[in-house]
């Protein structure tokens, strides 16, 4: 398995949960977990997704991703509906770590409350969060 | 954040370098992968892999009451131990509790050396002090005096013999050696289900030897490769699998106990043995998806029927395993229970050891 080097793109918004959203519109948007969050679990194993149709809230656990070792709850970044789940990290969930912002998406969600994007961080807050712990 | 009061193997500097991934582990600052798991588990299924288990605990124990102390504190019959030999057994309470599992080396007549279990090292000592009141025998902690040094996989004795000149010896046998000018012991143990040796030598020459190994191609693999590959053959983990609570029959283990010695706990074994007990460890397999952890409840037509001591994901199987105290009456290969998966029931199947098997 060859890893990326950690990278946050500028394009995108983060939870200090280590989750990422991309806006889609004023009302979806596509979330996933950072590099920095797939670095820290090591090799994702599996991926335990919601339910399409599910209610997930911002700050609370929507998805679980886990690795030989260790398993970790998923913070949703926004509220919401999901609306798709990745269903090709069924069988290969090593595409969160090989491309923890494309092909390692997670899901796709119907924003309940859009204006919650003013509590996440910019890629450059989230990058020096992470220089601070 | 690194913690002060963590030890530190010879090694230390050698993983930091190759970018391990650091953690703690019964005190000590240990690596738990490398590369990552998976890479590590396949280098010593297929290939050959090292890890640095220096934390492990040695005990000398030496003088012409040896073996009669060794036979009251051992659960196996140390009198079968032949001069170079090995052999595994249980350290057990007056209950019949295992307070640790350990294998024990016969260096000399009248010298055995005992490899503990890091976490419990300081108490299995203290045990073995007081019960060597009486016995003409000396219970010497030579931790400090040596690093240790796994070396597992098909291709590992071949590659570790040319690499430092040395001849090994088969399978539960100890040699002693020397191994960079310096007095070692090569075992032929290990707690992966593959052939290889472990290697006692002096803290001193572990960086030199470590280094020529990397360089021979040998895989450097962590803890978390050691556990899966250990869970896989269904070798036990004291602290999990094993505890103080539960006697070697209930862990499956009643193969190393042999009362007839007289050994601290025999009489509660024999009896656990004569009547049965009320639970059974048991390997597993999940069947679908799902990775079962230590703790999750297990159950059999939805009654609580026990709990997972270990469980993980099965780089080899590529599904979730674990072992499991179960009641005796589903300790049968091949019986359906659910694990309850932080609040997913995942079916599973109870299986005969090994969970896994080459070819």
């Amino acid at each position: 398995m060859t890893l990326s080097d950690a990278h946050y793109p500028d394009d995108l918004l983060y939870h200090d949960q280590h989750d990422w959203a991309r806006l889609d519109g004023d009302d979806h948007a596509v979330f996933g977990i950072t590099w920095y969050a797939q670095d820290s679990l090591g090799e994702v194993v599996f991926y335990d997704p919601p339910e399409v149709g599910a209610t997930i809230s911002k700050d609370s656990s929507y998805a679980e991703v886990e690795s030989v070792k260790a398993v970790s709850d998923v913070i949703a970044p926004m509220s919401g509906e999901i609306v798709e789940i990745n269903d090709a990290l069924e069988d290969i969930p090593e595409k969160i770590n090989e491309d923890p912002y494309g092909e390692g998406w997670l899901v796709k969600v119907k924003l309940t409350q859009p204006e919650e994007r003013g509590a996440l961080l910019g890629a450059e807050e989230y990058r020096k969060m992470l220089e601070k712990a | 954040v690194a913690d002060a009061a963590l030890r530190r193997t010879p090694l230390y500097e050698q993983h930091a370098e190759l970018g391990a991934k650091l953690v703690p582990f019964a005190g000590w600052e240990m690596p738990v992968t490398y590369e990552g798991i998976r890479e590590e588990h396949a280098a010593v299924r297929t290939h050959a892999g090292m890890f640095d288990v220096s934390h492990m605990g040695e005990v000398e124990v030496e003088g012409p009451g040896a073996l009669a102390f060794l036979q009251r504190v051992l659960s196996n019959d140390v009198a079968t131990i032949g001069l170079g030999g090995a052999q595994y057994s249980c350290l057990c309470g007056e209950e019949g509790g295992v307070l640790d599992d350990l294998f024990t080396y016969r260096l000399g007549g009248d010298r055995y050396l005992i490899v503990t279990n890091s976490a419990n090292h300081e108490a299995d000592l203290a045990w073995l002090g007081r019960w060597s009141r009486g016995f003409d025998v000396a219970v010497r902690d030579v931790a400090d005096r040596y690093a240790m040094l796994a070396v597992q996989g098909p291709h590992a004795r071949d590659i570790l013999a040319r690499a430092l000149g040395i001849e090994l010896p088969p399978r539960m046998r100890v040699a002693r050696s020397r191994i960079g000018a310096r007095p070692a012991l090569v075992c032929g143990t290990g707690y992966t289900g593959e052939d290889g040796v472990e290697l006692l030598i002096d803290p001193e020459v572990a960086p030199p030897i470590w280094a020529e190994l990397l360089d021979a191609g040998i895989v450097p693999c962590g803890l978390g490769a050691r556990d899966t590959l250990r869970l896989e053959v269904c070798f036990h983990l004291h602290g999990n699998d094993l505890t103080p609570d539960r006697t070697p029959i209930e862990a499956g283990l009643g193969w190393c106990c042999k009362e007839a010695t007289g050994f601290i706990g025999a009489e509660a074994i024999a009896r656990a043995r004569r009547e049965g007990t009320a639970e059974k460890l048991v390997p597993f397999k999940i069947e679908g998806a799902g990775i079962p952890r230590e703790g999750n409840p297990v159950l059999a037509a939805d009654e609580p029927a026990g709990a997972v001591t270990s469980g993980t994901f099965s780089p080899s199987l590529e599904l979730g395993i674990g072992m499991a105290y179960v009641r005796a009456d589903l300790a049968e290969p091949g019986t359906e229970i659910e694990i309850d998966v932080r609040g997913k029931l995942r079916p599973g199947r109870v299986a005969s050891k090994p969970l896994y098997r080459k070819g």
